[in-house]
């Protein structure tokens, strides 16, 4: 029988859908709260968030990570800020703003539900990391300070510098820390999740590989919270962090988890451009960048090897600008992405091998001054100088998009509870309030949303009504767990063959740029779903893994995860075959308008797809939820 | 900022690297010698360790293992004392984001990991941090639990408060700073925390409580006292000044002499 999705939206008016909820899910009695045990796995923004918030209200929180503190977690990345209906400016903005600018942004895919409850307690997040001593930029009145962010008129964005997810999650890691103090939560650090443990059906445990000691553990628990992350890595080159890996939400979904919106992949506009082979990573420029720096490209192709300087102004074309007049340089991202392709596509891009566009803060430092552009932005414009050698005071950055964030992930309700019970997901791991594309400014407040305010309340719903009986550890279903864990790490110190994990990752990330990139068609998808098979029957033959298994053993860890990204990307390539239109980060080359634009078929599409793991990674099974949109029409998304 | 000698766009540079290599905690390390061939100067430093190490693991040796994870500059994962500099020669920049036009063709470069009582290795160049979260768990936040919290507009605060706070939260937790301190003194590192604080009307209830739990932890741990040669401001990637320990020290005064009340 195929699985029945139930989204647990509340019915009644949206606005009071989250307050209802809210009311009528079940409360554990603040005695009986230390009785339960929580998994928390990883401790970026969510996990830390929750971590703190659960442990205050008296549970018993493990919490899991592979660095070795949480204050490492790639939360601590994010640049440019965090987005919170506060309308401290007085420029029009509301929850309602706030929610409709992020159901546009994701190009009418996301839930109506979700979101505004999202935009409801943007507004308590930040009041609880000002609380907690987090050191937001201020007015000289001693007021918040605000900017504005692509998707948007309004200034909504609260931040720290360039540094508002470092300081986001330092807030949630203290906030962490002094329950760790207290006694509350067992934080267990270089510690990777290698598996979910379900017993009854219901997700009672976990299983880690400590990494330092090699040894596998299991950890029963009454509920588990998955908040491990994104998978851009699958493309290799990405902004993510080296250790970034899909091998928690994979596991999960083979024990039964769906996996939802695999196709949607964020691709940033403003990161630095590739310089050659060696590169590890791509490095972001904060889209705040784009308040004040200025898009262009050389209006005709034989001007793309001049220096930007030797361009006159009447040759510059300033396409976003031209193109987009109302939003100008501030268009969402997977707008802004697939306008520097298409550039580049007709020959006009700048630098090595054609693939930037120039990011000019020319005009800003005229009209506003070294100084303040300095100040607005010299954290950035140091990191550029670091990695290119040049000088963006001087000379225009160049930039490219690059694959950012991930919007799918594991499928949850509305009480981020996926299909398998108790097993919980939250932030950038699950799926659920980006639709198809992320506006900036927009993960951290979801991060922290679900972990600060949402999981809070709707855990105590699983716990008061689940109804299972306690679990020690010692039942059958955590030592198969574990046999089974350790019997694949075996097999992958086992094989002998000639090849690095890491070369395996860079083939499979190749092939997934070129064909499930900023741009897919079907006839690419289908070449990598040929190919991702064979890549992956000849890492299981030629893998070479030196050393042993209880030990330090960095190639051991990247083995595993590049194990798991070879089976997860066949799984992105069938989604984006299947999903035969054009929306937000997935954009089908055959699916679009004269201008270039991207066609979304909502008669046939609006839907969220949810993939179940059968056993056959060649034969998954797709479930459909159907998006019902009661308070806004899917319209074509205009920036114009 | 800018390296010295060579452009961008050069050939490769031939380096001969010695690295520190440890099998655990328990085993004595040495330094080994390896030959690096045709490293672009585009390259950041780790990408170099990257190719070394697929070079190694081709020749049937094991990799070398370091910590690493943003790779750009803000995580705090990275390490390296390089040719005796914590996160090598350049000022303001972590490991991660050293690039080899720094170096010259034929260099020699050692590589070790922070060397500090407190940092335990644990293989190789990987060293055990952990000290620094049961510091930050005894006094490194404000005790504001989720929710009921007040307006963040409630209470104004001057910029210029506001602005002292950010330089010192900015610190990332590497260790820089114990590694360049010849007590491995790891003051800079809770300086930085207490300084957070101590400009917010947040932090104020607690911030007597707060300098002695951390100071008292800091000591536990092995961590040395500041003697004042500011080495450790030298080699924060993130220019957290020295400033904080005076802030620090004063706090400390006051707690010890009056008490922690306010």
């Amino acid at each position: 029988m195929s699985i029945q999705l139930d989204s647990k939206i509340p019915s009644g008016p949206l606005a009071q859908k989250w307050e209802k909820h809210k009311f009528e899910c079940k409360l554990v009695n603040p005695a009986n709260k230390r009785k339960y045990t929580v998994l928390v796995v990883g401790t970026g923004l969510a996990g830390a968030s929750a971590a703190a918030s659960l442990a205050e209200l008296g549970y018993n929180v493990h919490a899991f990570a592979f660095q070795d503190s949480a204050r490492r977690a790639h939360s601590i990345a994010a640049q440019g800020g965090i987005n919170a209906a506060k309308n401290y400016q007085n420029d029009g903005d509301s929850v309602y703003r706030l929610f409709y600018d992020t159901i546009k942004g994701g190009d009418y895919r996301a839930r109506e539900g979700n979101v505004h409850r999202l935009a409801e307690v943007s507004v308590n997040i930040i009041d609880q990391c000002v609380a907690q001593g987090v050191p937001f930029a201020r007015e000289y009145g001693g007021t918040l300070a605000n900017r504005s962010f692509g998707g948007a008129q309004v200034s909504r964005t609260f931040y720290a510098r360039g540094q508002t997810g470092q300081q986001l999650l330092l807030g949630a890691y203290s906030a962490m820390s002094r329950q760790v103090g207290l006694g509350t939560v067992k934080f267990h650090g270089r510690s990777e999740m290698l598996d979910v443990v379900l017993v009854n059906g219901h997700a009672r445990g976990i299983v880690t590989r400590d990494l330092v000691s090699g040894k596998i553990e299991t950890w029963a628990g009454d509920a588990v919270c998955l908040a491990t992350g994104g998978y851009g890595n699958v493309f290799f080159l990405s902004t993510n962090a080296q250790g970034c890996n899909v091998t928690a939400t994979w596991r999960a979904h083979k024990r039964g988890a769906l996996f939802g919106n695999p196709c949607y992949t964020q691709i940033h506009p403003t990161c630095i451009p590739r310089s050659g082979d060696h590169q590890s990573k791509l490095t972001l420029m904060s889209e705040s960048l784009r308040n004040d720096g200025r898009v262009w490209v050389p209006k005709r192709a034989e001007d793309v090897a001049k220096k930007a300087s030797d361009i006159a102004e009447e040759d510059r074309d300033y396409y976003l600008e031209r193109i987009y007049p109302s939003f100008g340089n501030l268009v969402p991202r997977d707008i802004a992405s697939r306008a520097a392709k298409r550039m580049c596509d007709e020959g006009r891009g700048v630098g090595p091998g054609g693939l930037g566009v120039y990011l000019d803060f020319g005009a800003a430092v005229k009209r506003l001054g070294k100084a303040t552009v300095a100040e607005r932005y010299g954290n950035l414009f140091d990191m550029y100088q670091r990695i290119t050698d040049e000088n963006p005071y001087e000379v225009p950055m160049r930039i490219y998009p690059a694959v950012h964030y991930a919007m799918g992930g594991l499928w949850v309700d509305y009480n981020l509870m996926s299909n398998v019970p108790g097993l919980h997901v939250l932030g950038e791991a699950n799926f659920s309030d980006h639709g198809a594309n992320r506006l900036g400014a927009s993960a951290l407040m979801q991060g922290l949303a679900d972990g600060y305010f949402v999981i809070p309340y709707t855990i105590g719903q699983y716990l008061a009504t689940s109804g299972q009986k306690k679990v020690t550890g010692d039942e059958p279903e955590f030592k198969q767990a574990a046999a089974e864990t350790k019997a694949r790490i075996d097999k992958l110190l086992s094989i002998g063959g000639k090849r690095s994990p890491t070369s395996f990752h860079k083939e499979l990330g190749l092939l997934m740029w070129e064909n499930c990139g900023m741009a897919r068609n079907r006839e690419g998808l289908l070449h990598n779903l040929e190919r991702i098979p064979q890549i992956r029957e000849e890492f299981w033959n030629n893998l070479n893994v030196l050393g042993d298994g209880d030990s330090y053993n960095i190639a051991l860890e990247k083995a595993g995860r590049v194990a798991d990204f070879l089976e997860f990307a066949e799984l992105m390539c069938r989604d984006a075959l299947h999903r035969e239109e054009s929306c937000g980060g997935h954009f089908r080359e055959e699916y679009q308008s004269e201008a270039g634009e991207a066609e979304r078929d909502d008669e046939n599409f609006t839907y969220v797809a949810a993939w179940n793991y059968t056993g056959d990674l060649a034969a998954p099974e797709l479930i459909k939820e159907p998006l019902i949109f009661e308070e806004v029409h899917p319209t074509t998304r205009s920036y114009k | 900022m800018s390296g010295h000698g060579h452009s961008s766009s050069g050939g490769g540079l031939n380096l001969t690297l010695k690295v520190w290599r440890q099998k655990d905690a328990a085993s004595p390390g040495g330094l080994a010698s390896y030959q690096v061939s045709g490293i672009s100067t585009d390259m950041s430093f780790l990408e170099m360790l990257d190719i070394l190490n697929e070079q190694l693991l081709e020749k049937g040796e094991e990799p070398i293992a370091f910590d690493h994870d943003c790779r750009e500059g803000i995580c705090g994962m990275c390490s390296l004392v390089i040719n005796g500099n914590p996160h090598g020669p350049d000022s303001a920049t972590t490991t991660c984001q050293l690039h080899m036009r720094r170096f010259k063709d034929g260099d020699i470069i050692t590589i070790e990991p922070w060397r500090a009582k407190p940092f335990p290795v644990i293989r190789d160049l990987v060293v055990d941090r952990s000290a620094f979260d049961r510091i930050q768990a005894r006094g490194g936040f404000v005790s504001v639990n989720t929710g009921g919290t007040p307006d963040a507009n409630a209470i104004p605060i001057a910029k210029r408060e506001a602005d002292l706070s950010m330089d010192a939260a900015q610190c990332i937790g590497c260790g820089a700073c114990v590694a360049a301190c010849k007590n491995a003194s790891a003051m800079l590192f809770v300086g930085a925390k207490v300084s957070q604080y101590l400009h917010l009307p947040q932090g104020q209830p607690e911030r007597y409580r707060r300098v002695l739990a951390m100071m008292e932890q800091h000591d536990a741990e092995g961590f040395g006292g500041c003697t004042n040669f500011q080495e450790c401001e030298a080699a924060c990637p993130k220019e957290i000044s020295v400033r904080v320990i005076a802030e620090m020290n004063r706090d400390f005064l006051r707690a010890t002499l009056v008490g922690t009340e306010l």
